[in-house]
């Protein structure tokens, strides 16, 4: 379990914060998921949006989560610090998130942690380690935004990295010669129709 | 090897279309209603029969569970929750249903939902699958347009609503209560019980809570009947399982095989092999909690209840595969690093019983005796089955791998 506040001191002030009107529509759209009087239920998606949209989650996009579903600040500050997918500080344009699990460190997540960490800069790419991201079968993995770079070692990652620099979008999913969880180098098994 | 057409995920590796075309081409949706039509009871007959048990790693049966259900719902709405949190480390198998089959898992919730008589259910998908998401929000808007979800889902009569959670990464979302609690808007800490959560659930309502890959079983098995399903098996287990087989090997992967294959049967057939360089040294039998065994103990049959014996669990079936090249305790270090990380910091037992693991791992001579007192302590103390759990990798490696204990770590 680790110690996070709410509120760090050390980052900038966002005065307000508001949904622009396309995430308020989602925003409604989640609140719909649930029965009358359970919208609080929508507090993790609201935050996502509201990440999404700010890039990180000031402490003004929280209150007005709270605002909006109808919920008392502290209550919202508790999801955000207790959910790590929360990012209480600004951080550079790709977020690099790297599992080393056990699965993910037995197949060398360590060198990849050490391509990342060299590539961090804090503006194009910020690194943090994560625990288990369910990719086991194509370890090690590190997630990118929104998407699972996997099978990676040192000279792939720096591939992925070497081309996000260049503004270039790697394709997701296994560096290897891999069908997603398939065995490298072609199936052996649902080959028929 | 298993024969293709016993495997009920035909579109494991994502090569056919995840769509409802490409679903239907595969069997899933046909004629949902004649199987609804057949009635509650015979439903959960079929489940009871096929002795299908969660696949989230507790193996409660199924079908039994699905009788604890009130039989009549008056002001009170049941709900069914799936859990798709799939965190323990080593497991990947809800991942491949998520983005390569959802309609068959979307199908399985209306079944489990009617046979439980609730008219809406939550999928909860780890945040971090936000792609796995996307597929499955797709998969159940298809699903509502085609008529087989919402108002009179299939022409059944019976009115079922889907929708999909996710959470922001936390791996104590998923044990059932925890869940229900993320679900609910607030932090996913555990609930004492009793009440049961099909008493008291989602919303104060009577909920069950089931593996994503539990309900996905469940249009196969009441459609290939519980013999097909039990026709299966090794060693004198019955069924099948889906293995997520990671570590070093030569083909990780998710494999479907027959319950109660033994380690070394599931190396050399399922997975290729060792990978070049390695020697088959010990396995984790489920993931990061189910302890950990040596190479010499390999041949156990691979099932619910045969590991109890030696202090481990199936769990989720999450195998971690390692090689003469690792050393037990650096990856039971590594894994209790992962338990201190995710406790979700409510009980003390396991809040300061993990980093005081952690701290006592880290030592190059393990004071065993303080580790025991400590384990047994976690293990009686714990709210939760993370707290209960945690020390499942310590007493494996001190009972299994007692060389190792004046080594140096690793990390």
């Amino acid at each position: 379990m680790a110690m996070i506040t709410a509120d760090p001191k050390d980052v900038p002030q966002v005065a307000s914060f508001s949904f622009t009107p396309e995430y308020m529509a989602k925003v409604e759209e989640q609140i719909a998921h649930y029965p009358p009087g359970r919208q609080a239920s929508a507090v993790i998606a609201v935050l996502d949006l509201a990440q999404r949209q700010q890039g990180w989650l000031p402490r003004a996009a929280m209150n007005e989560v709270a605002r909006i579903l109808e919920m008392a600040p502290i209550r919202v500050y508790e999801i955000a610090t207790f959910y790590t997918m929360f990012q209480l500080r600004p951080k550079g344009k790709y977020l690099l998130q790297v599992c080393t699990t056990t699965p993910c460190w037995l197949r060398g997540s360590e060198a990849v942690m050490k391509a990342c960490q060299h590539a961090a800069d804090g503006e194009t790419f910020s690194v943090q380690e994560v625990e288990c991201l369910g990719g086991c079968v194509n370890a090690p993995v590190v997630q990118i935004n929104d998407d699972f770079y996997e099978d990676l070692d040192e000279a792939s990652m720096n591939k992925v990295l070497d081309a996000l620099r260049r503004g270039e979008t790697p394709k997701p999913g296994p560096q290897v010669d891999r069908q997603t969880s398939a065995p490298e180098g072609g199936l052996t098994t649902l080959k028929g129709e | 090897m298993l024969g293709d057409k016993d495997r009920i995920f035909t579109n494991l590796y994502g090569v056919q279309d995840w769509g409802l075309a490409g679903a239907r081409a595969r069997g899933a949706w046909d004629n949902t209603k004649a199987i609804l039509d057949k009635g509650v009871d015979w439903i959960i007959d079929e489940m009871k029969k096929s002795g299908l048990r969660g696949r989230g790693g507790a193996g409660f049966p199924t079908g039994m569970k699905w009788s604890f259900m009130p039989k009549e719902v008056k002001d009170r709405p049941h709900y069914l929750v799936v859990n798709a949190d799939e965190s323990e480390p080593g497991t990947c198998k809800d991942r491949d249903i998520m983005r390569h089959d959802p309609h068959l898992l979307i199908e399985g919730c209306l079944v489990a939902g009617f046979a439980m008589r609730a008219h809406a259910g939550y999928i909860y998908v780890r945040g971090e699958f936000y792609n796995e998401a996307q597929h499955l929000i797709a998969a159940i808007k298809e699903a509502y347009d085609a008529g087989l979800l919402g108002k009179n889902a299939c022409g059944s009569g019976w009115d079922f609503d889907l929708y999909v959670h996710r959470g922001a990464g936390a791996y104590i979302c998923g044990e059932e209560s925890a869940m229900v609690e993320s679900i609910e808007g607030k932090r996913g800490m555990p609930r004492l019980r009793p009440p049961f959560l099909a008493e008291v659930g989602l919303f104060g309502r009577p909920t069950l809570e089931h593996n994503m890959e539990s309900v996905y079983w469940v249009r196969d098995l009441v459609e290939k009947g519980a013999q097909w399903f039990t026709s299966n098996g090794r060693h004198e287990r019955k069924g099948l399982r889906s293995f997520s087989v990671s570590g070093r090997v030569k083909k990780p992967g998710v494999h479907l095989a027959p319950a109660g294959i033994t380690m070394r049967e599931l190396i050399t057939e399922y997975c290729g092999d060792m990978l070049d360089g390695h020697e088959f040294y010990g396995y984790f039998p489920g993931g990061a909690s189910g302890g950990i065994l040596p190479a010499s103990m390999g041949d156990i049959p691979l099932d619910f209840d045969t590991l109890n014996q030696y202090g481990c669990f199936i769990g989720s079936a999450a195998v971690v595969v390692f090689s003469q090249h690792d050393k037990a305790r650096d990856l039971a270090l590594n894994a209790l690093k992962f338990f201190e990380d995710e406790s979700c910091g409510q009980c003390t037992p396991c809040r300061a019983g993990t980093s005081k693991a952690v701290k006592l791992m880290e030592n190059t001579q393990w004071d065993q005796p303080l580790l025991e007192e400590l384990s047994s302590a976690m293990m009686d103390a714990s709210i939760c089955g993370l707290g209960q759990a945690a020390p499942n990798p310590i007493r494996s490696v001190i009972k299994y791998f007692p060389d190792e204990l004046s080594g140096t770590t690793a990390k």
